[in-house]
């Protein structure tokens, strides 16, 4: 079946993940007041960030390491590093 | 005391094993280090591999690398809602020898490009993250690997580490890029039988088309999309610049999913099953974009460099372009025994020479015009379809007629002046 939805995509791929997270959102307070829409929870495509009313929860087990959110987050506010060797995201295809 | 090579590779993508392949050739004692469980793992591309380049390191690589199809056809596709302006060309003398170019995946590809600058006899050590780049008296000397006694000397580091490139930029070597100076893509691979895909796109065995979509595929934001034949798979892809998406809040995904069931486009993937899916970004800043490129002791090469044509998608062969041109410097510097950067400017100047440098600078008002006036996709597009659908509706109206209608239609929209003005200013982008 075709995917329609980021569940079904996410659900595709080959992750080896780390137990640490290679991704930092560095001060909750920056996203809570300053960035109303929340970019990073838009233009993710892997939905690593999920709002959560006070604190942004960070999904990094499901992160493609495009690199996006370290450049589009307005206020430089996620730290962004690789995940140790070998390990996050395995494509086996494309 | 840590181990020494003459040159470390950072990152084994098309750059980074060109430039080991090339530099191993020559008898040189090579590290490639990639941070992936194997090299391509952390790769993704809509999947065109030119011929051209890719023959310059390893020739007549078509007989034993692995390819999907040599593409035939490759069409363009203005589309809008509910219809699409197509124009292409297909030629049989792109499916023989010597080739024009190929769809790839490139999981498989890049293991097989690395296994071949192993056989030359580089040393591949995957699994490693190099954390950064070593620094004495303003010279790289190396590299600090995430492994236990992680550091690993040599005369020369060459940054094949992808649009990311944190070692540049921990080299100072270009700031962060901004959201305009990359774009966000995601594509899925859909398996499909062979039958199917050779029915649905007209083709015969071992013949491959690609088709670009620009418009409603990417709901006139600046960007495109791809729809690729592989042999028994179909790529499918669409990206904006980061820029765009931000500012038009869309999800990616979302995106893909428009796609997917346009529908102009849904009738190919029906029945096909989702495989894989992925997101990268691709470097076009283009020209102004791209960064110092060498340095005492190091050099940078492929996305690392934004050396990345938008306008026509090559990115895969300026990155194997760049890694042999910065191999061909360090064999000349090791010959010297001169690794300063004024020795491997070499590589800059023949960079600067080359169908690289060139075709960037050619473009290099491109996508800076598309990002400023957003007519361009946005209404451009739809008013070419409804000019097209007018023109070709049989309905008894004289052509002559018609062609004064279209452009009464076309000018009343923009304005004479207005489109005058549009055309001429992406004439001079894109001439
Ligand atoms: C969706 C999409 C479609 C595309 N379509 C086409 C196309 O059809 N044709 C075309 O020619 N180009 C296309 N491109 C562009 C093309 O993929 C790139 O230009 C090309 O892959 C660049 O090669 P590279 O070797 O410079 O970088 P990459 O292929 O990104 O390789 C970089 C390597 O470095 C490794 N690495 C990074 N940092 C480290 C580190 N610190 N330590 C160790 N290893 C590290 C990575 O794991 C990776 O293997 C497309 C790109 C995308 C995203
Ligand atoms: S984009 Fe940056 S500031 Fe905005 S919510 Fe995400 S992390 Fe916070
Ligand atoms: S690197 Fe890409 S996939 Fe990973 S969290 Fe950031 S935006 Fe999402």
């Amino acid at each position: 079946m075709s995917t329609k939805n980021i569940e079904e995509k996410q659900y595709l791929l080959r992750f080896k993940c780390d137990t640490k997270s290679h991704l930092t959102v560095l001060d909750h307070d920056v996203c809570m007041t300053q960035c109303p829409d929340k970019l990073c929870t838009v233009f993710c495509p892997a939905e690593v960030y999920k709002w959560e009313g006070l604190r942004m929860q960070v999904g990094y087990e499901g992160c493609h390491e495009c690199g996006s959110c370290r450049i589009g987050c307005p206020y430089q506010n996620i730290k962004w590093e690789y995940p140790k060797g070998g390990h996050g995201i395995v494509f086996r295809l494309a | 005391m840590p181990e020494k090579f003459d040159v470390i590779v950072v990152g084994a993508g098309p750059a980074g094993t060109s430039c080991a392949y090339t530099c191993a050739k020559s008898g040189l004692n090579v590290l490639l280090i990639e941070r992936g469980e194997y090299p391509g793992s952390k790769n993704v591309m809509g999947g065109v591999l030119y011929r051209k380049q890719m023959e310059e390191i390893i020739p007549e690589f078509w007989k034993e690398a692995p390819l999907e199809r040599p593409v035939i056809e490759q069409r363009f596709w203005m589309m809008d809602k509910e219809s699409v302006v197509s124009f292409g060309y297909k030629g049989l003398e792109w499916g023989m020898e010597p080739y024009n170019n190929f769809t790839v995946l490139r999981a498989h590809f890049d293991q097989w490009f690395a296994r071949k600058a192993v056989e030359a006899g580089a040393l591949l050590i995957n699994e490693t993250v190099v954390l950064e780049c070593l620094v004495e008296n303003g010279k790289v000397i190396g590299v600090r690997t995430d492994r236990p006694d992680g550091d690993i000397l040599a005369d020369v580091v060459v940054l094949a580490d992808g649009v990311n490139s944190l070692l540049s930029k921990q080299l100072g070597f270009h700031k962060e890029f901004r959201p305009d100076e990359v774009a966000l893509t995601v594509m899925e691979v859909v398996n499909l039988p062979k039958d199917k895909i050779n029915d649905r796109f007209n083709l015969e065995e071992n013949q491959g088309c690609t088709i670009e979509i620009f418009g409603d595929s990417t709901k006139g934001n600046l960007g495109t999309a791809f729809l690729y034949t592989n042999k028994e798979s179909l790529n499918i892809g669409v990206g904006t610049t980061l820029s765009s998406m931000i500012k038009a809040k869309l999800k990616p995904y979302d995106l893909l999913d428009y796609l997917k069931t346009h529908p102009m486009i849904k009738p190919y993937l029906e029945g096909g099953e989702s495989a894989e899916y992925l997101a990268h970004l691709i470097p076009e800043g283009g020209y102004r974009s791209v960064p110092r490129v060498a340095g005492n002791g190091v050099l940078v090469v492929g996305d690392a460099a934004q050396l990345v044509n938008a306008i026509h998608r090559e990115g895969s062969n300026m990155a194997m372009s760049s890694g042999k041109m910065a191999a061909e410097a360090v064999i000349e510097a090791k010959q010297a025994n001169d690794f300063s950067e004024s020795s491997l400017n070499r590589y800059k100047d023949a960079l600067y020479g080359s169908f690289i440098m060139k075709d960037l600078e050619k473009y290099k008002d491109a996508a800076h015009v598309f990002e400023k006036y957003p007519q361009y996709l946005r209404d451009y597009v739809p008013m070419m379809n409804r000019a097209a659908s007018k023109f070709f509706t049989v309905d008894g109206t004289p052509k002559r007629d018609k062609q004064k209608e279209i452009m009464r239609n076309m000018t009343s929209e923009r304005g004479k002046f207005g489109m005058l003005q549009d055309i001429y200013r992406a004439w001079k982008a894109v001439k």
